[in-house]
């Protein structure tokens, strides 16, 4: 039998160049933390990887990125939605900041963030009266990892929203479907692979967010201290092997958590025959 | 982890340039990695030392400082950065240079006087104007209510002073009972809103977001703070007892080595001994180690009652190893 030939032309080229390509930049520099885990031997890396102070992290870390992802969701989504479907006065200038995350360097971000909510910053100042406390807990935590990731939700909806014609709408509330119907009925389905890919993607930012986070958490054991930080704790203490560890753990954590939202992606296209 | 990466391609770019002009008058470039706090002491130093070595040889000499966290500018000479001298905060690092690194010899902190440490410092309290929470001693930083700001001392070598010098306290006032100790310096981190990962950052965190009743912080850094980041905003407590701080400075004699550089380095350092380098140090808030400045500058330095980390703790390894390292005694205050 004849080999099968592909119609588009450079197959085995690019291939070729995607995996060394991403040989290079992906996976050799993280199998180099895989292999210097494995100087531990596994009772070491598993004390190391479940202490209770890491453990607390963990927790920290995901339940926080989880939160904020959330939150760029819904509010990613709304924006978006605002840009895409109305026009106002200064809406190129609200569509140019919503990148601003992306080009600010995450320290100042954190900074920024630090002094607008500590107790004598603008916000924090109207806030800590009424008890709440931003800066130094872990709501500040949350606050800046919802910052870093806004800019993720809302450019990977917009596009596929402007493809989304209005006479759709029309037509959905000209066949009688109140509002809440076509939003949930017409609107949502279509945009769920693009909200689920915005949602991943500022989901995975958040968890290996460091810059910004340490100004703001307070950085207190069991209280406000993320896994990244205290993988530089153990740099610190020369221990490369556990700080590799539990690298290693965050890294398979991400992995998973990708690839079962890549699954939920792939199964949302399929219900609803979207062509995204 | 990006820093010192960058650091180390900025710094081949400034050796590549900086070759030799001519025979009879070299031009010398010079890399101190140092630690956070120290940046405007070498400021001066280092204009002094050019000047000093000019004269001295008619070579120009190019100083360069790098500053940090002192952990992690260990680790970065260590990772590659070709520091030909290291003046750190604390000796453990340093001997990280030597364990980890074989960078230096065993018997470095024996080379230069006073254990390698050309100035010292020790660790004060910083409240804010009047006291009004009527701060005096460690006692007070235990009480309920009192926010008390220190870096974290897994991440700072200042913090790890701060540390000890609360422990020595404690252990002074609990005739060495280990249990009693632990359970005050306990107290006294759950007093602690915010733990930053350098002595810089705790200055910023108390000074400029007005966090906390007091300040742990270096004497040297407390005055600055008192005396330019917030003219009159500020006041130093001296505790009862606090800690002797000895920050060690040494050649790195392997990269020292390889840049020709190691009479420079060494002329350098010692000049750090030297009466000028000892004025520029009291000048900066450090204690000369020398007696004559030591005297000239005695008003400047409040008389206290310092214990030594050798006599006290048994030196930096067995310090680091009993309250630092992972299940030690900070990790254990923080688990339960």
């Amino acid at each position: 039998m004849a080999k099968h030939k592909n119609v588009l032309p450079g197959f085995n080229l690019t291939l070729g160049y995607t995996l060394l390509y991403l040989s290079l930049i992906v996976l050799i520099p993280l199998s180099a933390a895989f292999i210097k885990t494995t100087e531990l031997s596994f009772d070491e890396f598993w004390s190391v990887v479940t202490a209770p102070r890491v453990l607390a992290s963990y927790k920290l870390t995901f339940g926080a990125s989880l939160i904020g992802a959330l939150i760029n969701a819904v509010f990613g989504l709304l924006t978006a939605w605002v840009l895409v479907r109305y026009t106002f006065p200064g809406k190129k200038i609200i569509d140019a900041l919503v990148d601003l995350p992306f080009a600010l360097p995450t320290a100042v971000a954190g900074i920024a963030l630090t002094a607008v909510y500590a107790g004598n910053g603008w916000l924090g100042s109207l806030l800590e009266p009424h008890g709440i406390k931003v800066a130094f807990t872990p709501i500040g935590v949350i606050i800046a990892l919802t910052f870093i990731g806004l800019p993720f939700v809302v450019r990977t909806v917009q596009p596929v929203l402007e493809d989304l014609e209005a006479e759709t709408e029309e037509a959905a509330a000209s066949l009688g479907a109140n509002r809440f119907q076509t939003f949930t009925k017409v609107i949502l389905p279509t945009l769920w692979p693009a909200l689920l890919t915005g949602f991943a993607l500022a989901f995975a930012r958040a968890i290996g967010e460091y810059g910004s986070v340490i100004f703001i958490a307070g950085n207190v054991p069991f209280v406000s201290e993320i896994t990244p930080l205290i993988i530089i704790t153990k740099l610190e203490q020369y221990e490369y092997s556990s700080a590799t560890a539990i690298a290693v753990v965050m890294l398979v954590i991400s992995f998973l958590l990708l690839f079962a939202i890549n699954g939920l992606q792939w199964w949302a296209t399929r219900r609803n025959g979207s062509s995204y | 982890m990006k820093k010192p990466l960058l650091a180390i391609a900025l710094l081949y770019a400034v050796f590549s340039v900086t070759a030799p002009t001519t025979v009879l008058a070299k031009d010398i470039s010079l890399l101190n990695v140092s630690y956070d706090p120290t940046r405007e002491l070498y400021q001066d130093f280092n204009a002094a030392f050019s000047k000093y070595w000019l004269a001295k040889t008619g070579d120009k000499v190019t100083i360069k400082t790098s500053h940090g966290g002192s952990g992690k500018q260990a680790r970065a000479i260590i990772d590659g950065l070709d520091a030909d001298v290291a003046t750190l905060a604390l000796a453990y690092d340093v001997d990280q240079l030597q364990e980890k690194g074989k960078l230096i010899p065993k018997d470095w902190q024996k080379r230069l006087g006073h254990n390698s440490s050309p100035y010292t410092s020790t660790i004060v309290l910083l409240v804010r104007k009047g006291n009004p929470k009527n701060i005096k001693d460690w006692d007070d930083l235990v009480k309920p209510g009192i926010s008390v700001i220190t870096p974290n001392p897994k991440t700072s070598g200042g913090a790890r002073w701060n540390y000890l010098a609360a422990w020595a306290f404690a252990q002074k006032k609990f005739g060495n009972d280990e249990a009693k100790t632990k359970e005050f310096v306990g107290k006294l981190l759950k007093n602690v809103p915010v733990l930053d990962t350098g002595a810089r950052g705790s200055t910023t965190t108390f000074v400029e977001r007005g966090i906390g009743d007091v300040l742990l912080a270096w004497e040297n850094e407390a005055f600055l703070a008192q005396k330019e980041l917030g003219i009159g905003k500020f006041e130093i407590v001296v505790p009862s007892l606090s800690i002797l701080a000895e920050p060690p400075v040494t050649v790195v004699d392997k990269f020292a080595k390889k840049h020709g550089n190691e009479a420079v380095a060494k002329a350098y350092l010692e000049y750090l001994y030297s009466e000028e380098g000892q004025e520029i140090a009291a000048k900066n808030y450090y204690r000369p180690t020398s007696q004559s400045v030591a005297k000239k500058y005695e008003s400047q330095f409040p008389k206290s009652n310092l214990v030594k980390i050798d006599e006290e703790f048994g030196g930096w390894q067995k310090a680091q190893k009993i309250h630092f390292s992972d299940g030690g005694t900070f990790d254990q205050i923080y688990q339960k």
